[in-house]
């Protein structure tokens, strides 16, 4: 009964966000360059409670996210390329071999490199982030239709609202629910004291390896968007600064905070933009200025992140209801 | 033969510039525990104050380098005490986070067409080039420069660390800031020195690396800086011997590497190596193995 409820609510929710962001957009209320911007967030948004899974919760400090969102988002493009065409139920099935794809290589990093501890697990997967940039610029070589330092094109413009939306709706109830089952709370307890939680009998290399896996699917999956948003993929957009961009969000959301990364995630996409608006023409250089500024000057103000610990309602679980 | 050779000595030139920036990030890393992202850009201001001194006021060699370093260190000090010491409790990824925002600002601040500016430019040679052929190897006295001035630093270095109190106060406040800070040593203090004297080699290897490689550009600090701090990485965080056999490694591999394979993976094979180490030895090729206490 509660199972029904709760799908219904969150089915509700949906057709409601859906619905209203579509409506406007064809409605010719918010221009069609605003709607692409707000798609770009709600990707952003997806692949940064991957990261926020991964260092937020499961305290695993990894600097190569954007490397996963690249084998989401080239592996998704590369079969609807192929094989794909327009059709609606290929998408789907790229998108989840996008996240497949990025969760395989995952474990595959994960094993050897999970067993180090903060920084150096930090600068492996930084490591893992300038090879597969590497790989994605050479990767011309051994697959043409890739593209590689050219850029990839004749990828079918498949991404729409209702598409991202279901998506971050799915990542957020995917996140909260993993976090308040057994599995979260032996996650978090990594993220406290690895040795009390090793001394309370978890496999804490296995449950290292659960979050990590997790995250990296949802990076996975919303490269596959990207993917189809842009119709257009460059190493570039996968190289260390996009791991960077996910990781201030989540920093600045609050760490393991599923509310503030969901807002930071739309804040710094609009600003990244509004900035381009604001700012009269011949100063829009100054963007990269104003931004760090503005990092530092949050971070000096609130080091836990705009929301610390605070929640929103719909995120919180059952305990604190 | 005489190629392989070659590249060994070419492999050297960008180990010890390398070298040079590793060490500010080993250090600083050895007493704060932060990624001091904005090492990398400190070392690309200190190759533009060095073109500035040579192009526009022609000074002589030493001079270009002591201004360098000069401005280097202040600007560090700077960045430490209004960005980092601030946040020096609290969480870890804040400070982080912060470097991260400085580094930026760095690099885009001075892209600003008012201040640096966007564009390549190009380094002035300080010196007419004179290259010697031995046995069918070139050496160029850019490359003996290099290699005095670099050896000259390390000397000076462990001098500081090892022989002076200043040094002294340093090891204690890595080993336990707190600690030191009871027995009486300026933590601050020490953490500012230490900081500006990382900068100061990364200024010297700044100069360096636009007279060897005569072109800078304001986001030139980023790839050598990544990739000093990897070489610090590989040869034991926080140990000096272990950031310039790092730096050591790091300058061959991808010396050899652009040589033999292809120059399309010479970024990616540095992290190849990190990774395959750090798998190896955890801590690095030098480092010590610290136990966790409950």
């Amino acid at each position: 009964m509660r199972l029904l409820r709760n799908l219904i609510k969150t089915f509700v929710a949906y057709a409601f966000l859906a619905g209203s962001i579509s409506l406007l957009a064809g409605g010719g209320v918010v221009n069609p360059y605003w709607v692409q911007i707000l798609e770009l967030a709600c990707i952003v948004a997806i692949s940064a409670q991957g990261l926020n899974i991964i260092y937020g919760h499961t305290g695993l400090f990894s600097l190569g996210h954007a490397a996963f969102y690249g084998i989401g988002a080239y592996t998704a493009a590369y079969l609807m390329k192929m094989y794909g065409g327009q059709s609606q139920a290929a998408f789907l099935a790229a998108l989840l071999a996008g996240g497949g794809a990025a969760a395989a290589v995952a474990c595959l990093i994960g094993l050897p490199t999970l067993r180090l501890t903060s920084d150096y697990l930090g600068i492996a997967t930084l490591g893992f982030g300038i090879i597969m940039k590497v790989v994605f610029d050479s990767a011309d070589r051994f697959l043409p239709e890739l593209g590689g330092a050219r850029g990839m094109t004749g990828i079918a413009k498949m991404t729409t609202v209702p598409w991202v939306v279901f998506f971050l709706l799915a990542s957020l109830l995917v996140v909260r629910n993993m976090i308040h089952s057994s599995y979260g709370r032996a996650i978090l307890s990594i993220r406290e004291d690895e040795i009390a939680a090793e001394t309370m009998g978890i496999d804490t290399f296995q449950y290292k390896m659960v979050g990590f896996v997790t995250g990296c699917t949802f990076a996975g999956v919303a490269g596959g968007l990207y993917a189809h948003l842009y119709a257009f993929l460059h190493p570039s957009n996968f190289d260390f600064f996009k791991s960077i961009d996910i990781l201030v969000i989540v920093v600045l959301g609050g760490l393991g905070n599923m509310s503030g990364t969901l807002v930071a995630s739309f804040g710094w996409i609009f600003l990244l933009e509004g900035l381009r608006v604001v700012l009269p023409p011949g100063y829009v250089e100054l963007r990269w200025v104003l931004i760090p500024v503005l990092l530092i000057v949050t971070m000096l103000l609130r080091p836990q992140g705009i929301f610390g610990t605070r929640e929103f309602p719909f995120l919180r679980g059952k305990v604190y209801r | 033969m005489e190629y392989f050779l070659q590249q060994v000595i070419n492999g050297l030139q960008i180990g010890f510039v390398y070298a040079l920036i590793a060490l500010g990030y080993t250090m600083v890393y050895g007493i704060v525990r932060l990624i001091n992202f904005a090492h990398g850009d400190v070392f690309m201001i200190g190759a533009f104050i060095g073109l500035y001194a040579v192009e526009r006021y022609q000074w002589p060699l030493t001079a270009v380098f002591v201004s360098a370093v000069v401005g280097c260190t202040i600007l560090a000090v700077l960045i430490e005490q209004l960005a980092y010491r601030p946040l020096r409790h609290a969480p870890k990824i804040a400070s982080l986070i912060t470097a991260i925002g400085v580094s930026l600002f760095l690099e885009y601040f001075t892209s600003l067409r008012q201040v640096f500016g966007p564009n390549f430019y190009s380094f002035p040679r300080p010196f007419a080039v004179v290259s010697w052929n031995w046995h069918g190897i070139l050496v160029t006295n850019i490359q003996a420069v290099i290699f005095f001035v670099t050896v000259f630093c390390l000397l000076l270095l462990q001098f500081i660390v090892f022989r002076t109190k200043m040094g002294r106060a340093m090891r204690a406040v890595s080993f336990d800031y707190v600690t030191a800070g009871l027995m009486g040593v300026n933590v601050n203090m020490v953490i500012s020195f230490t900081f500006g004297l990382g900068a100061a080699l990364a200024g010297v290897g700044g100069v360096l690396y636009g007279i060897a490689y005569p072109q800078v550009n304001t986001f030139m600090g980023f790839m050598p800086g990544l990739k000093a701090f990897t070489a610090a990485v590989l040869g034991g965080i926080g140990n000096i011997p272990g950031a310039v056999l790092g730096a050591l490694i790091m300058g061959q591999s991808e010396t050899m590497v652009s040589a033999y394979v292809s120059s399309a993976y010479r970024d990616g094979i540095a992290f190849v190596i990190l990774i395959l180490v750090l798998l190896w030895k955890p801590t690095g090729i030098l480092g010590t193995p610290r136990t966790e206490k409950v």
